[in-house]
């Protein structure tokens, strides 16, 4: 069978899976999955988790990057699983015992005040619908490929199918679905690192594998990769500092409380049947997420390895045009791959000079579904990447819009403005806000402000600018009263935004960037996917500015804040 | 359920918070630490075909976070206990 009619039958396959859980699971026991005590075992919980949170930029994007840009990539491994920790164990439990519906909800009642509450809603549709953006961007390239058009005409594809997808609804939140998104994914990702790393290493396990020597020879892997490169002009792999070390640090620390203050994860905590799950949750769903994480280097530098030796083959030696591979020729009818053959002879010559590279056009977000083909692996292995990368982009989509719609429905309409609306003009309501928000984000996808990963990092950055700080102090500090809050949270989403805005343009609209987005420009040579830690410590300095000459909150308050630091008393766990 | 004396809470919160910032020294060593800013130093060690530096910045950093949650989670339960705030 070709590949083409293979990937769908193996996506759709996969889409009938989710439906018919989401149908078996409904009509069985809508009881004993929402209901507390009956519960979710951890376990289960976390592996839905990391669906929930794995998505296009993790799936598709991240291991591209780092297969470009080598020990710099390491900031999205350790930013996007250190946030674990910090919100097993500075939010995760509290928010549980709080035991609310939403985030905007707890932020509302923490500093008793609606405009928190409103100020708490902007801020989670501004980073929800830059996150959509980027996995826009992801399901843009993989729809391109595998429906072989260009990349426009793939996102829109991808807009509609996302699009059904979250107004089903019901399906994101049924736990068991998204364990099988998980088991799709995880095996979508590790069974052709598997494969590859065997072909290259002789060992199986690709995080071993990283770590040997190439088949047949005594030299490492790594080393291999970095003469490779090296000698093409590129900067040393395994040493490749992303910008300055002041950089990698913001950007790491960015991703990490980002991690923290997005409203779809967060969310899952609120579910669990106790206290004490909620921190086993955060452990589980970071097993399931490591299992990803440690694979994805393995990924990146055979990847990487495998690309640079298909266009050169032996030192000096480059690949006739006309012998290009089959996956070169699919790649390039997205506009994703692009050669020019500036030296007329025929050869694609790939080099770090701008002025003799060839290889003009390589989008990083291309190198995680091209690499079982540039492995020549067979055709089933293909197949399976492009369900599980869809499945990955699909869940959090559909994750992330959910939670905008419920900000908008529930926080906006139902808990601000309209508090006497209907059940049936809230469902609407928030159906509208979901075609808004993919239209919104589909639009500003055709002109991405970064790669996948890269788009990912900003809405991170905005996340942790604004919501973190006001959650962690809500929980940690008495003192915190709801000025204070509401200043860090407009100060620090305000800078950021600021920040990002005159260097990737108004709305990500580049022609709009006041000041050009080149490193010269950068306060401290921090770029701008990083500076959501800065716009953190703004938002931390200002509210504790803010809260010092201004009133104490209420002692009822502090009575709140007393009864979420400790387990006992939890309310059952809400349906969702 | 009774109502717990604010002495005993308070020093319950405290026992927590100590076991947190433990926690983050750590966090914030392995991958801040010997992630980025001890890379170079780390880095004239070797593990197998990775240098030190970068197998703590793409694999030892995430072991160590998934260990760090679970001890965290294995203590609390404990001084959940140990205080009698933990849940029915």
């Amino acid at each position: 069978m070709d590949l083409q009619s293979l990937t769908y039958l193996v996506v759709g396959a996969s889409f009938a899976l989710y439906i018919g859980i989401a149908i078996w699971s409904r009509a069985d026991s809508t009881d004993e999955f929402y209901v507390a005590g009956g519960g979710i075992h951890p376990v289960a919980n976390g592996m839905a988790t990391a669906a929930d949170w794995m998505s296009a930029a993790s799936f598709i994007s991240m291991a591209g990057l780092i297969a470009f840009m080598g020990y710099g990539g390491s900031v999205f491994l350790m930013g996007w699983t250190g946030g674990f920790v910090i919100l097993a164990m500075l939010l995760a439990p509290y928010l549980r015992k709080y035991g609310k519906f939403t985030v905007p909800e707890f932020i509302g009642d923490r500093y008793y005040s609606n405009a928190a509450r409103g100020v708490a809603v902007l801020c989670l549709v501004i980073c929800s619908v830059t996150y959509v953006i980027g996995q826009m961007k992801g399901v843009g390239v993989a729809f391109s490929r595998f429906l072989e058009v260009d990349y426009d005409t793939g996102l829109l594809v991808g807009m509609v199918i996302v699009l059904f997808y979250a107004v089903l609804g019901g399906m994101k939140g049924i736990t068991y679905t998204q364990i099988a998104q998980y088991c799709v994914l995880i095996m979508a990702y590790t069974v052709p690192a598997v494969f590859i790393s065997l072909q290259l290493t002789g060992n199986p396990l690709p995080q071993l594998g990283l770590g040997s020597t190439i088949s047949g020879s005594d030299t490492f892997l790594l080393d291999k990769l970095d003469q490779i490169v090296q000698d093409l002009g590129f900067r040393e792999y395994t040493t490749d500092v992303r910008l300055n070390t002041v950089n990698m640090f913001a950007y790491t620390l960015s991703l990490m409380i980002g991690t923290a203050g997005l409203p779809h994860v967060i969310i899952r905590f609120f579910t669990v049947p106790k206290v004490r799950d909620a921190r086993s949750s955060a452990g589980w769903a970071l097993v399931f997420i490591a299992v990803l994480y440690t694979t994805a280097p393995a990924v990146a530098a055979m990847a990487r390895l495998n690309l640079m030796q298909t266009v050169e083959p032996s030192p000096g030696n480059y690949l006739a045009y006309t012998e290009r591979p089959q996956w070169f020729k699919n790649w390039e009818k997205t506009g994703l791959l692009a050669f020019e053959d500036k030296n007329g002879d025929q050869l694609i010559q790939y080099s770090a000079d701008p002025a003799v590279n060839e290889m003009i056009t390589i989008d990083n977000d291309i190198m995680v579904l091209a690499n079982p083909e540039i492995a020549r692996l067979p055709n089933w292995i293909i197949a399976l990447v492009a369900a599980g990368g869809l499945a990955a982009a699909l869940s959090t989509a559909a994750g992330l819009l959910l939670a905008i719609a419920s900000a908008i429905s529930h926080d906006l309409l139902k808990g601000m403005l309209v508090p006497e609306i209907s059940e049936s003009s809230e469902l609407r309501a928030s159906r509208i806000a979901m075609a808004v928000s993919i239209a919104v984000a589909g639009y500003l996808g055709l002109n991405p402000p970064d790669f996948a990963a890269g788009t990912v990092a900003l809405a991170f950055g905005l996340a942790a600018s604004s919501i973190f700080p006001a959650l962690m102090m809500g929980i940690f500090s008495r003192r915190m009263n709801k000025q204070g809050a509401i200043a860090g949270m407009l100060a620090g989403i305000g800078v950021t935004l600021f920040y990002v805005f005159q260097h990737k343009g108004i709305m990500f609209v580049s022609s709009t960037a006041f000041l050009g987005d080149l490193p010269a420009n950068w306060f401290l040579g921090i770029e701008p996917n990083a500076f959501g830690a800065v716009g953190a410590l703004v938002n931390f300095a200002t509210a504790a500015l803010v809260s010092r000459v201004t009133a104490e909150p209420p002692p009822e308050v502090r009575e709140l804040v007393e009864q979420i630091r400790i387990p006992a008393g939890a309310a059952v766990a809400r349906d969702h | 359920m009774p109502k717990l004396d604010q002495q005993r809470v308070h020093a319950y919160w405290q026992r927590n918070l100590s076991l947190v910032i433990k926690l983050l020294v750590i966090w914030f060593t392995v991958s801040f630490g010997c992630g980025i800013l001890l890379f170079d130093f780390l880095n004239q060690f070797r593990v197998g075909g990775y240098k030190l530096g970068f197998w703590f910045a793409q694999q030892g950093s995430i072991y160590t976070f998934v260990a760090l949650i679970f001890y965290y989670t294995h203590r609390m339960t404990k001084l959940d206990k140990e205080f009698g705030v933990e849940e029915e």
